[in-house]
């Protein structure tokens, strides 16, 4: 029977030689992870069940990323559970602020997360790995707790729809353009339990970075998982990092997908997500009118050196405009040290943008440029709910890392091609 | 099991920042998060104005959004008895059934029940009773894994059993 990429790493994982959408399988897990709000109530199931012993200390991933370095007394209370509980397990994969970075550029960078692996996460941006040809999903606290125990998960294998995107970029666009054009057309539940299976020869010549920022946000159109058949590009990038032997798998080519969806990127113009909700998606050119407070470059999303370069790119020689607060979040501390050693933050400071250690920070209205009543944000980040970055009448605006950058510098939403 | 409440309603795809918004996720106790249960959402005063055993009903994609189970968690802890809606977000489906919280998928209830009715819910059948209009409406049924699950009482209770 042909099977998808996804079937077939389902199927790997179950010990069978194939599986079909609907059916449910228990599934062996490569990583579980979890972060500084979903851990707690992890760790509080995992205790309650009388559980002495994870099932593998190796391959429990605990990143304290959300809240940290700790915004209140509160928070550090959360962030000292999973301190103990890494301690009291011997976990070898806690990542102590000053070590870690926002989760899933840490995992794939760390080489925590490679190809062909089931990984599940207690946070929606699991679905990141995908952009390496994992299965990678989202799931809940009491879900991590019992595979903390016993490294499996129960699944409904998904059906797939398959998305082809051909034609050159444009100057400006990216990955993130073609997730939020592609969410704008299917809408916020338009691939609600399915996997997303990304494709076409726009994608073959996509950098990892790009990868990960299409398969982060297949959450943000209600997708299980995005997913990106590994090629030599992913080959390259996991080379010398990967802590595990990579396996790629890629989709039959009759397998069976419940829609293709194509999409012409060549005249793709740079896309802007309105409040509230990511389907809202709207050229940037039509936008202009909108003015902002503040700007953020950041996020699991696009938090990435490759995103920091074009944000620079932006800046370089020009000041944030007078009336907007920009705030720059390298996701991990390589990804803040490779923009050091290339001179990223002298370009970021001198137009006055405020450089920040690794955090979540923002994007989930947690600490580090927290909006007020009124107020409106353009971010990298994926989502722009109601009150997601901070007073429930702000709003977010979300776009790739050169549209924030080049607003910050217009005050307004626009691209670098306005600016002088 | 019975359930029994007055009905709230709800708009389409209601993100857990709406139920629960991030600014309380410093805890994860049941009690602090029922104190802003819907807090984002167009009716930020339900917690205030809800009674014990009311119903929450929603359009499509209910619970879209972050994983975080802090959401059913906190409707579970302010005392909602369960959710209806036309269709659920996945992860919060899963966690509705990993942690214990009642959810129904029904679009007809959802169209055909107004906000303040007196609903009454029949959990094993699936069977949702507008006493206000006297109507009646059948849920979709629930997955017989999911059914073990609930009869376990939940996902750990289930992963004892199963280790058991």
């Amino acid at each position: 029977m042909p099977m998808t990429i996804t079937e077939k790493i389902l199927a790997f994982h179950c010990g069978r030689k194939e599986v079909s959408p609907g059916e449910l399988i228990n599934a062996k897990v490569d990583v579980v992870l979890a972060n500084d709000i979903t851990a707690p109530i992890s760790i509080k199931e995992f205790r309650k069940a009388g559980a002495r012993k994870v099932f593998d200390r190796t391959r429990i991933v605990l990143v304290p990323d959300h809240f940290t370095p700790n915004k209140d007394i509160q928070s550090a209370e959360q962030s000292k559970l999973l301190r103990e509980f890494a301690g009291e397990h011997g976990l070898t994969n806690y990542f102590e602020v000053g070590r870690m970075g926002i989760e899933h550029a840490l995992l794939p960078e760390q080489g925590l997360a490679v190809s062909g692996d089931v990984i599940i996460g207690a946070d929606s941006h699991t679905c990141t790995y995908g952009g390496l040809g994992a299965f990678a999903t989202g799931v809940g606290s009491t879900d991590v707790a019992a595979a903390m125990i016993t490294g499996e998960i129960w699944f409904k294998v998904p059906e797939s729809i398959k998305f082809v995107y051909y034609g050159k970029l444009g100057k400006w666009v990216s990955g993130k353009d073609l997730i939020l054009h592609t969410i704008g057309d299917i809408g916020v539940d338009g691939a609600l339990y399915k996997a997303m299976e990304f494709t076409g020869e726009t994608i073959d010549g996509m950098d990892m970075s790009g990868r990960l920022t299409m398969a982060n946000m297949a959450i943000e159109a209600g997708g299980k998982n995005g997913i990106i058949a590994p090629d030599d590009i992913t080959k390259d990038y996991e080379s010398g990092r990967a802590r595990r032997r990579p396996k790629f798998y890629k989709s039959d080519r009759k397998a069976v997908y419940t829609e293709v969806r194509e999409y012409d990127c060549s005249k793709l113009e740079p896309q802007v997500a309105c409040p509230h909700l990511p389907e809202n998606t709207k050229g940037v050119s039509e936008l202009s009118h909108i003015n902002i407070h503040q700007s953020v470059v950041g996020s699991c999303t696009n938090g990435r050196i490759e995103d920091l370069r074009v944000a620079a790119k932006v800046l370089k020689g020009r000041k944030v405009h007078p009336d907007v607060r920009m705030i720059i979040i390298p996701a991990t501390q390589a990804i803040y040290k490779q923009a050091m050693k290339e001179g990223l933050f002298n370009i970021f400071i001198d137009a006055q943008a405020a450089v920040s250690t690794p955090t979540c920070g923002p994007c989930l209205g947690g600490h580090m440029g927290i909006l007020a009543k009124g107020e409106r944000a353009i971010a990298t980040t994926n989502r722009n709910f109601v009150g997601r970055m901070g007073h429930p009448e702000s709003e977010v605006y979300l776009a790739n890392p050169a549209i924030a950058a080049a607003s910050a510098v217009l005050g307004r939403i626009g691209s670098p091609d306005e600016l002088k | 099991m019975k359930l029994k409440g007055k009905a709230w309603k709800f708009g389409a795809d209601i993100d857990t920042d709406a139920i629960i918004p991030a600014r309380y996720l410093n805890t994860s106790e049941p009690s602090e998060l029922a104190k802003h249960c819907m807090e984002d959402s167009k009716q930020p005063d339900f917690i205030k104005r809800m009674g014990k055993g009311d119903i929450i009903l929603a359009d499509k994609n209910f619970g879209c959004g972050s994983s975080r189970e802090h959401a059913p968690i906190a409707i579970k802890a302010a005392g909602v008895s369960c959710v209806v809606a036309k269709t659920f977000a996945r992860i919060f489906y899963r966690n509705s059934f990993n942690m214990g919280l009642p959810i129904f998928e029904c679009p007809e209830a959802v169209d055909g029940i107004s906000q303040g009715d007196q609903i009454e819910v029949d959990a094993e059948k699936g069977i949702i009773k507008n006493l206000t209009t006297n109507k009646t409406y059948r849920a979709a049924p629930i997955p017989p894994f999911m059914q073990e699950l609930i009869a376990a009482g939940g996902l750990m209770e289930w992963v004892k059993k199963k280790a058991a």
